[in-house]
């Protein structure tokens, strides 16, 4: 069995037989059934909701996570290889797995009880409900540090205020997992239910990124939250940091797939056409757009692999994940501007997938860190320096 | 309920192809499951859904074949027959029934099933010749089944758009028509539950089967595109009546 992507290093032999399986289904899946349907919903701005379950039955939805709580339990590298694929289709659907897996299901897990885990986990596996994850806010984007979501202690719970913006999967969620300060200013991890009194998620338009995915404001208005729906294991922002590494690190592999789709229809288009009387392939100047594509998704697939690897045996840094997103993200957005150029006029339509890529990046780029970001937690890693402040 | 589905891989459509000697070099081929077959498999892991049925992959070829009896697997199959030969190449679709025939004849199969024919070489006459060996009754190019307490009623295609229901004893051997049913994905539950099945690994050599010659492959080539064009000439009623007889018979625009 061999991995059914680019492939120049043949690192095939670095995955296991199930990885490749893996990769192999979440391939002919997005292929089948969400390439056929993408353009219409980016175009209308919506979020292709009948493909939830199917990726529930498939097992999409917390790869990563024990088999127990009805999850995948497989490698850290299975579930690269899915966010490939999916983002080679289009980054909003490998947003969606994102949130549910690493941002929601991520936190239950590794902040939950056992009653939590067991009363979520598997229902959100199966796609049966949604979640989303609630940490910016209008003014604290790249410093969610001086967030001012605020939860109060009562008897019997907290009571929550405030606000949040640029919350994937907000409106259609069921449950979103909120970051908020206690009285203490230590940042706590609730379980907000959609039907909780004052709370509601109101969906943002305007988007020429990422339309294929929802995106919402979270308003909390005095809203009850049970001591059952809090995250018990938790304290401080370490919390959502060590979910936004998970989802990071899917997100280093996801942006690879668009790349590897970017480099795909420009290879194919270069070779069919013909301009002086020969495929524009057989210029120099297109060949060296197609060779720095190559070059730059092939060290970004090294560069995923070895830290899925590590991610695997428990070795890994949380910088190497910075390295990941903000390297691979960029190789693909400077892969959308070369495949843009190649193809000329067909590049700007909708018949080719590449202006929707690199609309998308543009989200990727920014979210889950800014680039700037990621280059000043590696900065500060080696220099010992923190920039950021 | 246990079902058999009949399972090849096979070179998928978009492989390059090398021929020397006549021999199509395999290294070079991307192998896959044939596709019809991927229809019986998923018309089995229906019925067995049903009647709380068992499901074996049963596949005849080399080592790599393997993969079809894992994706199988991953897709739901409970287990897998795998008779190892290098080459089937030159074996006649007898001697391949034979050889399978050999290995399941003493499972007690309810139901066999074979895709319509395989996409290498499409002889599509092995789900009846194993009929014929294991007395089974047969169908061919089935688009549907029912199977109501050990009864079996298949739809069947016939020529011109007519279709044919027809009740059969069982056990039967069906080839079924594909395009009649969506055949799923390997689930990650799927894929890693593979490595818990039994598969039966035999080399065909084992079952002691004295085989006909086969035959020979005298030329493989690969077809030439080329255009012709086809002047109608004479008279403007001569025209007209020469060419609807074209479009109505060789075209065969309805
Ligand atoms: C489509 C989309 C979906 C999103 N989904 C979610 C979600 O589900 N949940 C969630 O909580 N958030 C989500 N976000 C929010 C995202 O994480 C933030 O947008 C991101 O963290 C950046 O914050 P900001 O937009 O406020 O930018 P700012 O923090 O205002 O940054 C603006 C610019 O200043 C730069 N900058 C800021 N500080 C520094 C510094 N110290 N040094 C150098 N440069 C600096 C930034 O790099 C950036 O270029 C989403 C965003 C988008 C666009």
């Amino acid at each position: 069995m061999k991995l059914n992507a680019l492939d120049y290093m043949g690192i095939t032999s670095h995955f296991s037989e199930e990885e490749l399986m893996v990769q192999n289904t979440a391939r002919d899946f997005s292929e089948k059934e969400i390439m056929p349907i993408i353009e219409e919903h980016y175009e209308k701005g919506t979020f292709p909701e009948h493909l939830i379950p199917k990726f529930g039955e498939l097992g999409f939805f917390g790869v990563n996570i024990p088999e127990k709580y009805g999850c995948g339990g497989m490698s850290n590298i299975a579930y690269g290889l899915i966010c490939q694929e999916l983002e080679r289709v289009d980054s909003g659907i490998r947003s969606f797995a994102s949130v549910q897996g690493s941002l929601v299901m991520y936190p239950i897990y590794a902040y939950g009880n056992e009653d939590q885990k067991m009363k979520w986990l598997p229902k959100l596996a199966k796609g049966e409900k949604i979640g989303c994850f609630g940490l910016t806010e209008p003014n604290f984007g790249s410093n969610p540090s001086g967030m001012l979501t605020n939860a109060k202690k009562v008897d019997g719970g907290y009571i929550l205020n405030g606000s949040k913006m640029w919350i994937t999967n907000g409106s259609i969620a069921d449950i979103a997992i909120v970051w908020a300060k206690d009285d203490n200013e230590d940042v706590l991890g609730f379980i907000v239910e959609k039907d909780f009194e004052g709370f509601s998620a109101p969906e943002m338009h305007g988007k020429w990124s990422l339309r294929a995915s929802v995106t919402s404001e979270l308003v909390l208005e005095n809203v009850f939250v049970p001591d059952s729906n809090v995250l018990p294991n938790i304290k401080g922002l370490k919390g959502p940091l060590g979910c936004l590494t998970q989802a990071r690190y899917g997100i280093g592999w996801g942006a690879l797939g668009a790349a590897m789709n970017l480099y795909d229809i420009a290879l194919n288009y270069s070779k069919d056409r013909i301009q002086f009387d020969k495929p524009i392939a057989s210029f120099q100047m297109i060949q060296d757009k197609l060779v720095w594509m190559l070059t730059e998704i092939t060290k970004g697939q090294l560069l995923a692999l070895q830290v899925g690897k590590n991610k695997d045996d428990g070795t890994l840094k949380h910088t190497q994940v910075s390295m990941i997103k903000r390297n691979n993200v960029n190789v693909a957005r400077e892969c959308a501007k070369l495949a843009r150029g190649i193809l000329g006029a067909n590049g700007i339509t909708s018949d080719y997938s590449i202006m929707r890529h690199m609309m998308n990046i543009e989200s990727v780029y920014t979210y889950e860190g800014t680039d700037e970001m990621h280059t000043l937690i590696l900065g500060h890693d080696i220099t010992g320096i923190p920039a950021f402040k | 309920m246990k079902i058999c589905v009949l399972m090849k891989q096979v070179a998928s459509e978009d492989s390059p192809l090398s021929i020397s000697n006549n021999i199509i070099d395999k290294a070079s081929l991307n192998l896959v499951t044939n596709e019809p077959d991927s229809y019986a498999l998923e018309e089995a892991l229906l019925i067995k859904e049903k009647t709380n049925g068992e499901v074996t992959i049963c596949t005849l070829g080399p080592e790599s074949s393997q993969q079809v009896i894992k994706d199988g697997l991953a897709k739901g199959a409970d287990k897998a027959i795998h008779i190892i030969c290098d080459n089937t190449e030159t074996m006649s679709s007898l001697d391949i029934a034979k050889i399978i025939t050999k290995k399941i004849q003493n499972e007690n199969f309810d139901l066999i099933f074979s895709g319509l024919q395989s996409n290498d070489y499409g002889f599509a006459q092995l789900g009846i010749i194993i009929s014929e060996l294991l007395d089974y009754s047969n169908a061919c190019l089935v688009m549907g089944t029912e199977i109501n307490e050990n009864k079996l009623k298949i739809k069947k295609e016939l020529e011109n758009g007519w279709f044919q229901w027809s009740e059969l004893k069982l056990p039967a051997s069906l080839s079924i028509q594909s395009g009649i049913n969506q055949p799923r994905y390997a689930t990650l539950k799927g894929i890693m539950s593979v490595k818990n099945k039994p598969v039966d690994k035999i080399d065909f050599s084992e079952l002691g089967l004295s085989l006909n010659a086969g035959y020979t492959i005298d030329e493989i080539s690969i077809p030439q595109k080329s255009k012709q064009t086809q002047m109608i000439e004479g008279e403007v009623d001569d025209i007209v009546s020469q060419l609807t007889d074209i479009l109505k018979n060789k075209i065969k625009v309805s």
